[in-house]
């Protein structure tokens, strides 16, 4: 081989490799003029808004409020009072979110379900419980964190936190890594470990919501696509007038879900890891 | 030319290998696919040419755009209203996935994956 | 330089051929759980990390540990090891194609990988660990290929190759850190969330990674006439010995902060790894036998090690690192991941059993990083022999 064509190849090698990378980088720079790269910059970067916050907020206090947050109040004690309410909250949202009902344990899907005071909130006393809680369960869903370690750990941004403080699910962008599911500090999240459809009476389905295809992570969204539309969150529709569970934006303080957090006490799962659960329960 | 024996064959056989789909069809390139039309509705979102050749990245978009930038304001078409959705708007006029997507698709060979999630058209028959 | 794979006496072929035969079915098992979904594996909801995950975490560490020969030889000077940082090179190789194997194994949507690249996510520490393992893996095709093309043409390597030689050293810590940073930066796995996590990772890999060339030397010494030489291997031997014992110091520091300090969340892994973990009234210890396992064999390995009269033994030397190698990997490859989802975040215990069809293609993975390795260890040691020849 002689010399100009050793030298030619490798400036070639290396002009490719150069090719190859540009793109990203341009892409980065002059962002206004591609639409693709443009709605990415809209988009809320994960962690990068929540972070700053709670650097700002100080010791032990929330997130200084901007923008919508949207959040619910759950209360226990009338959940006690009536409990065919939580399977009806249940049996709501799984049947508007096409929620797959498998018969392999090892598959299960869930988005909100019952669980044991103890296993909801660990880290609270359990040394002579009193006798609501010893007897009835806590419904639990996806605290919709203001700092979501499962957005921090999503390598493709298919979860993310919306611009309404939702930790939504781009279920076309989920690679299912599962990496979400070990962030997540409240098992929150399912996957599908096989085609959801095999649990779906595809007579029966909601044929305005999607399915999920396997291989992708789910969960509770707290209704997203239904807000806009003027409509509560369907587990919070199924309490009806009973004010059992309560929804709103937390940024503001004329909401009845503010009213509710100032005239009761509340508690959040695991506050400790500093996640900022949107999720309050009255117990 | 060394090792004339294998490589002449060699080429032949490569040769055949790749143009297998043209003389596997004997050399027709197939009926041009006739998609369905909605019978009363005129107008969709964009021209005929222009929904024939973008319409997946239309729908890309409406999904960016609902899914993660939020902007789930509805559009006007002939006077009703729809959302931006495959499955609660485009399927309404187009009530026959066989008769419409599925005529093209599988024309050019393609089989998107929209359907493994979103809920196709209940096909009359 | 590959046509020295290509020629072989029959023992070459015959366990190729074996290697092959487990890849072959493996292959059938990743088509069917790739028709299926990962419902084939026996993951869950609450253990949602299996064996290829675990794998996965201890052949970085494999991979890792390589960078043993190279430092002490480019850093150091030191001479001994000139013959054999091509082992190290070559095995950092085969055990990051196994990596990658088990993480696109592992993947839900597989033909979607791709959209770490699309879509890259800084804050995400897989983002940084693709990063770092394509990086590896680049820099040790590179300096593997060019140096060893030099040495056969008895030439001295081109001075660029040593930049990337020296890169490489560095990727070869961060490697095994940014993994170990995928568990330890999750709130609420408390088992995890142990800043001594990537220390413990590095400690271990120094371990298991030289543990397996010294015992792959031993073994071409018998059947490829290939001699590490006495000097580098009780250099070996020192590495491996120090790191081990750095590995279980780590270890018994993890055991003090949950037993003394007695927080419920950071005693629970141990006790369910070590000594089974009670629940609702059943005792869950799937993982005991296991671990216990990589205590004796950690143990022996290590008395084997230092004891001179079994040290200067070629049999009881590659007995001993044999034990430290497949002790750690009870420990790194099994116990660590599948251990850090016990209890669940709803303080639940479910207890992970792999399927066959996991266990098939785990094993064809395996087999597919041995093969790789033995192909270009053949191609190592003919270049070696052409030279003394």
């Amino acid at each position: 081989m002689d010399k100009k064509r050793r030298e030619f190849l490798k400036i070639a090698g290396i002009s490719t490799l150069a090719g190859l990378g540009a793109p990203a980088v341009v892409d980065r720079l002059i962002t206004g003029s591609y639409p693709l790269a443009a709605r990415a910059a809209r988009e809320v970067t994960p962690g990068e808004g929540a972070g700053d916050q709670a650097s700002t907020a100080g010791h032990g206090s929330d997130t200084v409020p901007s923008g919508t947050r949207y959040g619910m109040v759950i209360d226990v004690r009338k959940f006690n009072e009536n409990p065919a309410m939580a399977e009806a909250c249940i049996k709501a949202c799984h049947s508007v979110h096409n929620v797959p009902d498998l018969a392999e344990k090892n598959n299960e899907i869930k988005w909100i379900w019952l669980t044991g005071y103890g296993n909801a909130f660990p880290d609270h006393s359990h040394y002579h419980k009193d006798e609501n809680l010893e007897k009835n369960q806590v419904l639990v869903l996806c605290n919709h964190c203001d700092s979501p370690p499962c957005v921090r750990a999503c390598p493709t941004k298919a979860t993310f936190k919306n611009k309404d403080g939702i930790v939504a699910m781009d279920y076309h962008r989920c690679i299912g890594c599962r990496f979400c599911m070990a962030a997540c500090p409240y098992g929150a999240r399912s996957f599908n470990w096989q085609d959801p459809r095999n649990g779906l009476d595809m007579n029966k389905i909601n044929r305005e919501f999607p399915t999920r295809m396997r291989g992708v992570v789910e969960k509770c969204n707290f209704c997203v696509d239904r807000l806009p539309r003027g409509l509560q969150p369907a587990c919070v529709e199924a309490t009806g007038a009973s004010k059992a569970m309560v929804f709103g934006d937390l940024n503001d303080p004329n909401s009845e879900i503010r009213q509710v957090l100032k005239e009761n006490f509340t508690i959040q799962r695991k506050p400790a890891l500093g996640t900022q659960p949107s999720v309050f329960f009255i117990v | 030319m060394y090792d004339r024996g294998i490589i002449i064959p060699g080429l032949i056989i490569f040769v055949l290998l790749v143009t297998f789909p043209i003389w596997y069809n004997h050399g027709v390139a197939g009926d041009v696919p006739k998609p369905e039309l909605p019978k009363d509705s005129k107008k969709c979102v964009d021209s005929v040419n222009v929904m024939r050749s973008k319409h997946m990245q239309l729908l890309n978009e409406w999904r960016d755009e609902v899914l993660r930038t939020g902007d789930r304001a509805y559009f006007e078409l002939e006077g009703k209203k729809y959302q931006k959705s495959l499955q609660n708007a485009c399927i309404t006029c187009h009530t026959s996935k066989k008769k419409f997507c599925d005529t093209c698709h599988e024309y050019a060979s393609v089989t998107p994956y929209c359907w493994d999630c979103h809920l196709a058209p209940v096909e009359s028959e | 330089m590959f046509e020295k794979a290509l020629k072989g006496n029959n023992y070459y072929w015959i366990w190729l051929a074996f290697l092959g035969t487990f890849m072959a079915i493996g292959a059938l098992c990743y088509i069917r759980q790739y028709n299926y979904g990962l419902g084939l594996t026996g993951m869950s909801r609450s253990v949602s990390w299996g064996l290829y995950i675990s794998q996965f975490t201890f052949l970085v560490g494999v991979a890792a540990g390589g960078v043993m020969l190279v430092l002490p030889y480019y850093i150091h000077n030191y001479k001994a090891f000139g013959r054999i940082t091509i082992l190290g090179e070559f095995l950092a190789i085969a055990a990051l194609t196994m990596c990658l194997m088990f993480i696109i194994a592992d993947l839900g949507q597989p033909l979607r990988a791709l959209n770490v690249l699309l879509h890259p996510t800084p804050n995400s520490m897989l983002f940084w660990d693709m990063i770092v393992l394509n990086g590896y893996l680049f820099l040790n095709i590179l300096c593997g290929w060019v140096i060893l093309t030099a040495e056969r043409k008895q030439v001295k390597p081109p001075k660029w190759i040593y930049i990337f030689v020296y890169i490489s050293i560095p990727f070869a810590i961060s490697i095994h850190t940014v993994t170990a940073m995928l568990y330890c930066g999750l709130p609420g796995r408390h088992f995890w969330l142990s800043a001594i996590i990537a220390p413990r990772f590095l400690a271990s890999a120094f371990a298991a990674g030289p543990a397996l060339i010294l015992l792959v030397g031993l073994i071409l010494k018998r059947v490829a006439n290939f001699d590490v030489g006495k000097e580098a291997k009780d250099k070996i031997v020192t590495i491996i010995l120090y790191a081990a014992i750095i590995n279980a110091f780590f270890l018994m520091l993890e055991f003090f902060v949950g037993y003394y300090s007695n927080i419920p969340g950071h005693k629970h892994t141990l006790e369910y790894l070590f000594f089974g973990l009670e629940h609702d009234g059943h005792v869950y210890n799937n993982l005991v036998p296991y671990l216990w396992g990589f205590v004796v064999l950690c143990a022996s390995g290590i008395a084997l090690l230092a004891i001179p009269y079994t040290r200067r033994n070629d049999l009881w030397l590659g007995i001993g690192s044999a034990a430290i190698f497949f002790g750690l990997w009870l420990d790194k490859g099994i116990g660590f991941v599948l251990g850090g989802f016990v209890p669940t975040p709803l303080e639940e215990v479910v207890e992970y059993y792999p399927t066959l069809n996991e266990i098939m293609i785990t094993i064809a993975v395996w087999c597919t990083g041995f093969f790789i390795l033995t192909v270009l260890y053949k191609i190592a040691i003919s270049v070696e022999h052409e030279i003394e020849s």
